[in-house]
């Protein structure tokens, strides 16, 4: 019987083009925009790196001020703060007591492309330790990251994004050539595959929705080349003295860590291990404030550092009530249009349907006015994530984008919410006394 | 076969209450034929309601073909209707954009027969009205006898034992009318049942009983003459 009650809906949607386009866009309305809402929301707190999220840990140590808290956007009163200081970063991955560990900051510098032709241009650099590339599955299309002992050896070797390789070396195999950046002549080690982790979890104080990096090397040369800070830079008290070699030595803080930790065993040593090193700062006359040292695995760092917007998360409520809205528009031109087959239903009553078999061919029609409905609402929702690009620009261009999970939650949701708007119509239309409808035909 | 006893039925508003049947009784035998007619608001068309199963009554004891259906829920009374009975209207009550085949589907799928049993009888049915090579056409292509041949094959595809006509001719012409009167003749031949509602004497004395309603009462039941000598010469 299902597939004739199909045809019986593509039949009666047929007979009232006009009230069906009404019910159609109501729905469609209601679903692009709830599902553009749903979509940046879904991206947004997607998991970007679902295969080791829980093995992953973002370090926190408190060096802050003892007398004012460090403050961040997250609803934390006394959080630690959310960068580390240089001295930390380099001290933590010199205990290397981590399964893998990557210290990293931001910087910039100029690319100087070999063809003369081209014009330099200004791109973003990622300073870090070899274990990222293997922590972060980070892949690669020619060569490879470097390894720990050029992390310690200062090598000028780079590791280029496939945008970067395609600009300056058209797109070939440009391992052990030369890179020539921010006046440095580099060696390229190896050229990443495309990688874009949404959010962009391993530096969400730069920018949880930018663009990873376009070179990549080692974090040391930093400090070789007294690279230029990128990023959030936050100093709790004035650096001791002029210049970069100062910067280093401060309390400011603009570096992040990453350790990758498999089990809970480690986790609780390093954990250990954080706190006797702040002991140790502490007798050294740093680190004022009581401990307060975290450990935070993917999913959470993004949640404490609130990388779902609270305008995010309140549009998408609005737009359920609009759908909500959609949907009580689209019971009242379900009642006007089964109401219209009264005479219809009375026939079938009375030749032997029940109110059973009648319950289920007007709910399969309003399931496929619904389906309808969650088509054009695609198109609508791919045409509002469109206006959310053009109204934010590249900042949202890798959450303004529909997945196939998206897809079938869209559909899914027509379906589901023109089957809840339907209940009453259908059930308004089961109880139609059938004598009085075959008489007065 | 259809058996209704002391049956009663109230129609309530706020306001009023009207008796649509009072004690009504009626004993109809298997391949009977029978005319029931009376004044407007006597109770005819409620009494053919509550025969098909189309309302429920208040009082008294209806049994159809042996069964006791007071107490049927509407799952039972919609199969007993689709198995036992076949309805022909006076307006047809056909399904629009539906055509002729599919609308002599309809009580088939209800059914529940495999697509080549229906094939069959909607193609024996429509053959039986004269109408088999018109099976693709919509309604609105037909005349009105044309739509109540239709309705007719409609109504007896599921070779029902009952067939409950409510003034069948009402909407067509004299000519069309005797065509249909004489296909509902030649249906009960074949053994099928049939209880006709109707306003018109001439078609009333060509059953094979007449049943006069009055005041939602059976009054008067008598033999057509042309039922009478027939009954004598045989």
């Amino acid at each position: 019987m299902f597939s004739y009650y199909l045809k019986l809906a593509c039949k009666s949607i047929k007979r009232n083009p006009i009230l069906s386009a009404l019910m159609v866009m109501a729905i469609a309305l209601g679903i692009g925009a709830s599902i553009t809402t749903i979509t940046v929301n879904y991206l947004m707190s997607a998991d970007p790196i679902p295969q080791k999220s829980k093995q992953l840990f973002y370090v926190q140590v408190d060096s802050w001020d003892p007398n004012d808290a460090y403050s961040d956007n997250s609803d934390d009163v006394s959080p630690p703060p959310n960068q580390l200081t240089w001295t930390e970063a380099t001290n933590l991955m010199a205990a290397s007591k981590a399964f893998r560990q990557a210290a990293m900051a931001k910087s910039g510098g100029i690319i100087e492309p070999q063809d003369q032709d081209a014009k330099p241009f200004e791109a973003s650099i990622r300073l870090t330790f070899a274990d990222f590339f293997s922590m972060f599955d980070v892949p690669f299309i020619y060569g490879s990251g470097w390894d720990q002992q050029t992390d310690t050896k200062r090598d000028l070797v780079v590791v280029l994004s496939k945008n970067t390789n395609d600009k300056v070396f058209g797109g070939e195999n440009s391992v052990g050539r030369n890179f020539v950046m921010a006046g440095n002549t580099f060696r390229v080690l190896g050229v990443m595959d495309d990688w874009q982790p949404v959010p962009k979890f391993y530096d969400i104080g730069n920018g949880a929705f930018d663009t990873p990096e376009e070179v990549y090397m080692p974090f040391y040369l930093k400090e070789e080349l007294e690279l230029p800070n990128w990023g959030n830079v936050n100093c709790w008290k004035t650096p001791e003295g002029e210049g970069f070699k100062a910067f280093l030595r401060s309390e400011c803080i603009n570096f992040q860590m990453w350790v990758e930790l498999p089990n809970q065993a480690e986790q609780a040593q390093y954990l250990a291990f954080l706190d006797n090193y702040v002991a140790e700062q502490k007798s050294l006359g740093r680190f004022p404030r009581p401990l307060n040292n975290r450990l935070s695995d993917v999913m959470t760092w993004m949640e404490t550092q609130k990388v779902v917007d609270q305008d995010a998360k309140l549009m998408m409520w609005l737009s359920f009530m609009f759908l909500l809205v959609c949907l009580l528009n689209t019971v009242g031109l379900l009642l006007a249009k089964f109401s219209g087959k009264a005479a219809e239903i009375g026939l079938r009553r009375a030749v032997g349907a029940s109110k059973t078999e009648l319950f289920k061919q007007h709910i399969i029609e309003a399931g496929c006015i619904g389906l309808l409905g969650g088509v054009v609402g695609l198109g609508l929702a791919a045409l509002g994530l469109q206006g959310v690009k053009s109204l934010y620009g590249d900042f949202v261009d890798n959450l303004a984008s529909l997945d196939a999970s998206m897809m079938i939650l869209a559909l899914s949701l027509a379906i589901f919410s023109s089957v809840l708007a339907g209940l009453y119509p259908t059930w308004r239309a089961c109880n139609i006394a059938p004598a009085s409808q075959l008489k007065s035909q | 076969m259809l058996n209704m006893i002391d049956v009663k039925k109230v129609f309530r508003t706020a306001l009023v209450e009207t008796h649509a049947l009072k004690d009504f009784n009626l004993h109809v035998k298997e391949g009977d034929f029978v005319a029931v007619t009376g004044p407007s608001g006597s109770g005819k068309t409620t009494f053919l309601n509550i025969a098909g199963l189309l309302e429920t009554f208040d009082g008294g004891k209806f049994e159809l073909d042996g069964q006791d259906v007071s107490h049927l829920n509407d799952k039972q009374r919609s199969r007993l209707r689709n198995e036992k009975i076949g309805f022909i209207f006076q307006s047809f009550n056909l399904i629009p954009d539906l055509n002729l085949f599919d609308n002599v589907d309809v009580p088939l799928r209800y059914r529940g027969f495999n697509s080549a049993e229906r094939k069959k009888r909607i193609e024996q049915s429509l053959d039986m009205v004269g109408l088999a090579q018109r099976m693709k056409h919509l309604p609105s292509q037909l005349s009105g006898g044309q739509q109540q041949r239709v309705a007719i094959a409609r109504a007896l595809a599921g070779e029902p034992r009952f067939l409950l006509a409510d003034e069948p001719t009402g909407n067509l012409d004299s000519q069309m009318a005797t065509s249909v009167m004489d296909l509902l003749k030649e249906i009960n031949r074949n053994g099928t049942t049939i209880i006709m509602v109707t306003h018109d004497p001439s078609l009333a004395q060509q059953a094979k009983r007449n049943i006069f309603v009055r005041d939602g009462m059976v009054s008067e039941v008598t033999m057509p003459a042309a039922s009478a000598a027939t009954c004598s010469m045989a």
